[in-house]
């Protein structure tokens, strides 16, 4: 049997609502996927210690505070620092238009915003995932 | 072999890769764990086992961190139960170790309890061995003590601490069938809650009840969300340590998880021998249609297996 593709939620920053990042882990789970979930309120240290103790596949983080244009580059760039270049990354939450290029740029392979369909969060994670 | 020298200086990238690995059955981690299984045995293996919600996850990361106090190197595995309608799982007992993640020291990794190659209980094993090579002084499995594979892997441990809660009332009758003669220290947690001495005194009537102990197990209250009785818990767990060194029952533990888990290897070596033979010559689904229709008795059929793997 393959490995089942190993994802980290992950909710950075000081908000207190983790309603959406549960419903994702829920349907990444229903996906047939092993979702590490680590609660709320997680410094970027602390996501990229739990991303390779846990040697994930993927790291999904969601915020709605606004702090994404600081704390999403921040854990692509010590995920980087560490050698763990080739774990997807992906964010969502409350995040204007306009800040997506930049996130983008920064290393954030794909931006979801309130009312994406979970299924094409699947799908772009399943499509976008490196094996090993 | 860059992988194993990482393993040995105390990468966790590396551990962690390897981990990955021995889960996936991987040869080359196999062949890492041979190599290095000499550096194993060093470690206190405890497993952590009880009802869930019960507190498991809270009472290990407050154990570990006092046995950080003591610099002591720590590895924790959590095993969760997979979904059994989609395979995935959501494993969430990192939420209770938060401020662990961050400790040089500590290692903790989360498993599923999905359809391993060779069970949970060999991947397991493989991490525990890992784990032991990477240098951990104590390593803690935490299992929900439900099916017979976590009861199994739990099994496995040096020490098994029991976690109950308050007012589990006839819940208790049912734990005491199956787990109760396998926990050497039992933990009552909640204890901030009513009824935790009544259900410590119910505990230690069963165990006077019990007679082929060699230890009579300890029966502790605790509050791992207020942190109280930890120490005292730390405390048995090197008392439990203590006796199996002393008595030579670490050895007799010991001895007695390597003969099953050898027989374990052997058995699915078995089965994938026969499963490999099958493919090529179709020989399993023959046999079956001829025990189906009653030509052949399940016995004969047996043999048949049997020899035809012998002569591969
Ligand atoms: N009242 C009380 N609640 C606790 C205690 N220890 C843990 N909990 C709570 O019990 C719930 C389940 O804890 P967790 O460690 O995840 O249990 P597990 O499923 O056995 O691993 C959490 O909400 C904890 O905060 C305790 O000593 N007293
Ligand atoms: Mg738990």
């Amino acid at each position: 049997m393959d490995r089942p593709i190993r994802v980290l939620v992950a909710k950075p920053g000081l908000d207190g609502h983790d309603r959406g990042a549960k419903v994702v882990a829920r349907a990444l789970r229903d996906a047939g996927m092993e979702v590490i979930y680590t609660g709320l309120r997680q410094t970027p240290q602390q996501i990229v210690a739990a991303a390779i103790q846990e040697d994930v596949d993927v790291v999904a983080m969601s915020i709605l505070s606004g702090a994404h244009n600081h704390l999403f580059p921040k854990v692509v760039q010590i995920l980087k620092d560490e050698g763990a270049e080739d774990i997807l990354i992906v964010g969502g939450g409350v995040i204007p238009e306009d800040d997506i290029p930049g996130l983008k740029e920064a290393g954030v392979k794909e931006i979801f915003t309130p009312g994406t369909a979970t299924t094409d969060v699947i799908e772009f994670i399943k499509n976008n995932v490196k094996r090993k | 072999m860059q992988l194993e020298e990482k393993l040995l200086n105390g990468d966790k990238r590396g551990c962690a890769k390897l981990i990955s690995m021995v889960e996936n059955n991987d040869k080359e981690a196999i062949d890492i764990i041979k190599k290095l299984y000499n550096h194993t045995g060093n470690a206190h293996i405890i497993g952590i086992t009880g009802p869930p919600g019960g507190g498991k996850s809270t009472l290990t990361d407050r154990l570990a961190k006092a046995l950080r106090k003591e610099d002591k190197k720590i590895g924790i595995i959590a095993i969760d139960p997979t979904s059994p309608f989609s395979g995935g799982s959501i494993l969430g007992d990192r939420i209770r170790m938060n401020d662990l993640s961050l400790d040089k020291e500590v290692f903790i990794r989360s498993m599923g309890t999905r359809g391993y190659l060779g069970g949970l209980s060999k991947a397991t094993q493989g991490a525990v061995k890992l784990l032991d090579i990477f240098g951990c002084d104590y390593i803690f499995i935490e299992t929900v003590g439900v099916g017979q594979s976590e009861v199994d892997i739990v099994k496995t441990a040096d020490t098994v601490i029991m976690v109950m809660v308050p007012g589990l009332g006839d819940d208790i009758q049912a734990i005491k069938a199956g787990v109760m003669e396998i926990g050497d220290i039992f933990a009552i947690n909640k204890s901030d809650l009513m009824g935790a001495s009544k259900t410590a005194t119910e505990i230690k009537m069963m165990l006077d009840m019990s007679d082929n102990m060699e230890r009579r197990p300890p029966v502790l209250q605790v509050t791992a969300i207020k942190n109280e009785g930890i120490d005292k818990l730390v405390d048995e767990i090197k008392n439990q340590m203590n006796y199996l060194e002393e008595s030579n029952e670490l050895y007799e533990r010991r001895k007695n998880n390597a003969k099953t888990e050898i027989i374990k290897l052997v058995e699915e070596d078995i089965i994938n021998l026969i499963l490999k033979k099958n493919e090529s010559i179709g020989m399993l689904d023959d046999i079956a249609h001829e025990v189906a229709i009653k030509v052949l008795d399940p016995y004969t059929a047996k043999d048949r297996v049997f020899n035809s793997i012998k002569e591969l």
